[in-house]
C-alpha cells in the first residue's frame, strides 16, 4: 500500500527532500509552507524538492543522508543532526542523543 | 458504448460508461452533502474525477507539484507479520526508507492497542532508541486507543455493548466514563516512554472506533502530552467518518463529540494540540469505486478546507474510497491517492 501511495503522490522520502518536508509537516505546517521552508533552508526552487537528481547532489553536498551509502558519508544520527541544524529545529531523538553525551554541540 | 475498467467497493473489476461513473460520481457526493453537510464539490473538480477515473493507464500519478507526504499506520507490521518475511522491525523500517522511497514510517507491535503494549513498553522504547540510531526518516510511534479492550472479561469495567441493549443506559455511560480514564492514562502512559526515547512522533490510529468516549480518551491523551513534550509531533487518525454515539454526551472543550464528521473532528484534534489529522471514510463495499471515492473526496475537501493543520487523508484498505480488500488493487489505490491531493488539496496521506 505505501509503495503505491509513494510513487502516485509521495515526495519521496529520503531518495527527495521527503524526509524533511514531512518533518515539517509534523510540525504543523501546510505541504504548501511545509515545501517552502524546506526549499529556502535549501537553497533550491520548490519544484526541486521531488526530484531525484537534483536533490541527490543536494543532500550530498550538505551530507543530510542519501539514500545509496557512500564512504565516510553521514547517515541515521549523524545525518540527522545534520538536517535539524540545517531545518532549525528540534529533532527528539537527536535531542536525547546529546543529552547522552552531555555535549550541547 | 465506451466502457471504462473500474471497481467495485469490494475490489472487484467491472466495466462501466463514463455516463455511469458521473452518476455514481454525484451520488456518492449527495451523500457526502446531505448526511456530512459538506459542500459538494465543483463542475471542474467533478469533471477532473471523471477524467483520473477514465484514464487509460493502469496506474496513475499526480502531476508534479502535487506531492504529499506519505505515512504509514502499523508500517512495521507489513513486512515481517503480514507478508511473514522474517526482518526484524528495525529492518523493516530501514527498507522502507532506502528501497521504498517512505516519507516516513511508523514503529508498532503486532497487538495494535496502547492496552497491550503498557506490558512492554520498555522493550517497545528500546527498539526505538536502535531504530532512531539508524533511520534518517521521521519514524512513529503507533497504535490504537481500542477502549473496548477495557471491558470484562479483558479488562475492569462493565461492557457497554452489552448493557445498552439491555437498556441500562446510565450504567453503560458510566463504564465507558471509567474507561476513559483507563485508556486516557495509558496512552500518556506509553506516550511518555515513547518520547522519552526520542521518538519523532506519537500516532492515536482509530481514534473514536469503540465510539465518542474511544475518541475523547484520544483527545485527552494528547492534549497532555502536547503540552508535556512540545517537540513530539502529535498525529491522531479517525476510525469513521463520524464518532458513533455509545455515550452521547461527552465533550471535548465544550465541543459535543458524537456525530461528528471529518470537518469538526479536525477542529477537535486542533483543540488537543495534535500536528495533524487523519480523516477517515469508509468504504461501502456494495457501491462503485467511483462512489466511495467521491464521497470521500467530498469529507475530505469539507476538512482540508476548514483546517488549520494539516489534513493526512486515510487511504488504505476499506478507507478513503479505497475497496475493501486486503490487497488493495493499484489502479484504484493510485487514482484515490492522485485525487485526493489534486481535488481533495489534501497535505498528504
Amino acid at each position: 500500500m505505501a509503495v503505491m501511495h509513494e510513487m502516485a503522490a509521495g515526495m519521496g522520502g529520503i531518495r527527495t527532500a521527503g524526509d524533511l518536508v514531512a518533518r515539517m509537516v509534523m510540525k504543523g505546517m501546510k505541504i504548501s509552507a511545509a515545501k517552502e521552508y524546506v526549499a529556502n533552508k535549501l537553497g533550491c526552487s520548490v519544484f526541486d524538492l521531488s526530484d531525484s537528481y537534483k536533490m541527490k547532489e543536494i543532500r550530498e553536498s550538505l551530507d543530510i543522508g542519501t539514500v545509496l551509502d557512500r564512504p565516510h558519508a553521514s547517515y541515521g544520527m549523524a545525518a540527522k543532526m545534520r538536517i535539524a541544524e540545517l531545518l532549525d529545529i528540534k529533532i527528539p531523538s537527536v535531542e536525547l542523543f546529546k543529552k547522552k553525551l552531555g555535549k550541547s554541540f | 458504448m465506451e466502457k471504462f475498467f473500474t471497481r467495485m467497493g469490494d475490489g472487484e473489476g467491472v466495466w462501466m460508461s463514463k455516463e455511469e461513473i458521473k452518476n455514481d460520481i454525484l451520488a456518492g457526493m449527495e451523500d457526502a452533502v446531505v448526511k456530512g453537510k459538506s459542500q459538494p464539490m465543483g463542475q471542474d473538480e467533478i469533471e477532473h474525477l471523471v477524467d483520473i477515473l477514465t484514464m487509460p493507464q493502469k496506474n496513475v500519478s499526480v502531476e508534479r507539484g502535487n506531492e504529499g507526504v506519505v505515512t504509514f499506520d502499523a508500517g512495521t507490521l507489513k513486512l515481517p507479520v503480514r507478508c511473514a518475511i522474517p526482518v526484524d522491525r528495525s529492518t523493516a523500517l530501514l527498507i522502507h526508507e532506502r528501497v521504498l522511497c517512505s516519507d516516513t514510517m511508523e514503529l508498532c507491535n503486532t497487538d495494535y492497542s496502547y492496552k497491550a503494549i503498557k506490558n512492554i513498553v520498555p522493550e517497545e522504547a528500546m527498539a526505538m532508541e536502535h531504530a532512531q540510531m539508524n533511520c534518517i526518516m521521521p519514524i512513529f510511534y503507533g497504535a490504537m486507543p481500542n477502549m473496548g479492550q477495557y471491558t470484562k472479561p479483558d479488562g475492569p469495567v462493565d461492557n457497554w455493548a452489552t448493557l445498552l441493549p439491555e437498556g441500562k443506559i446510565k450504567e453503560a455511560m458510566v463504564a465507558q466514563e471509567e474507561a476513559v480514564e483507563l485508556c486516557k492514562n495509558d496512552m500518556i502512559f506509553i506516550g511518555s516512554a515513547m518520547a522519552e526515547a526520542g521518538t519523532c512522533g506519537i500516532q492515536f490510529d482509530t481514534s473514536g472506533a469503540s465510539g465518542d468516549a474511544d475518541a475523547l480518551a484520544a483527545l485527552e491523551a494528547a492534549k497532555v502530552l502536547s503540552r508535556k513534550y512540545p517537540n513530539l509531533s502529535i498525529t491522531m487518525g479517525m476510525a469513521n467518518e463520524f464518532h458513533l454515539g455509545m455515550h452521547g454526551k461527552l465533550k471535548f472543550e465544550g465541543e459535543r463529540i458524537a456525530g461528528q464528521y471529518p470537518a469538526k473532528q479536525v477542529k477537535s484534534v486542533e483543540a488537543a494540540g495534535a500536528h495533524s489529522f487523519g480523516a477517515v471514510i469508509n468504504t461501502n463495499s456494495s457501491k462503485s469505486f467511483a462512489w466511495n471515492l467521491s464521497r470521500s473526496l467530498t469529507y475530505a475537501k469539507e476538512a482540508t478546507r476548514v483546517a488549520d493543520i494539516p489534513v493526512l487523508v486515510n487511504v488504505g484498505m476499506g478507507v478513503g474510497g479505497i475497496p475493501l480488500t486486503n490487497t488493495s488493487p493499484t489502479d484504484a489505490t493510485t487514482r484515490a491517492a492522485k485525487a485526493m491531493l489534486e481535488i481533495g488539496k489534501a497535505d498528504g496521506l
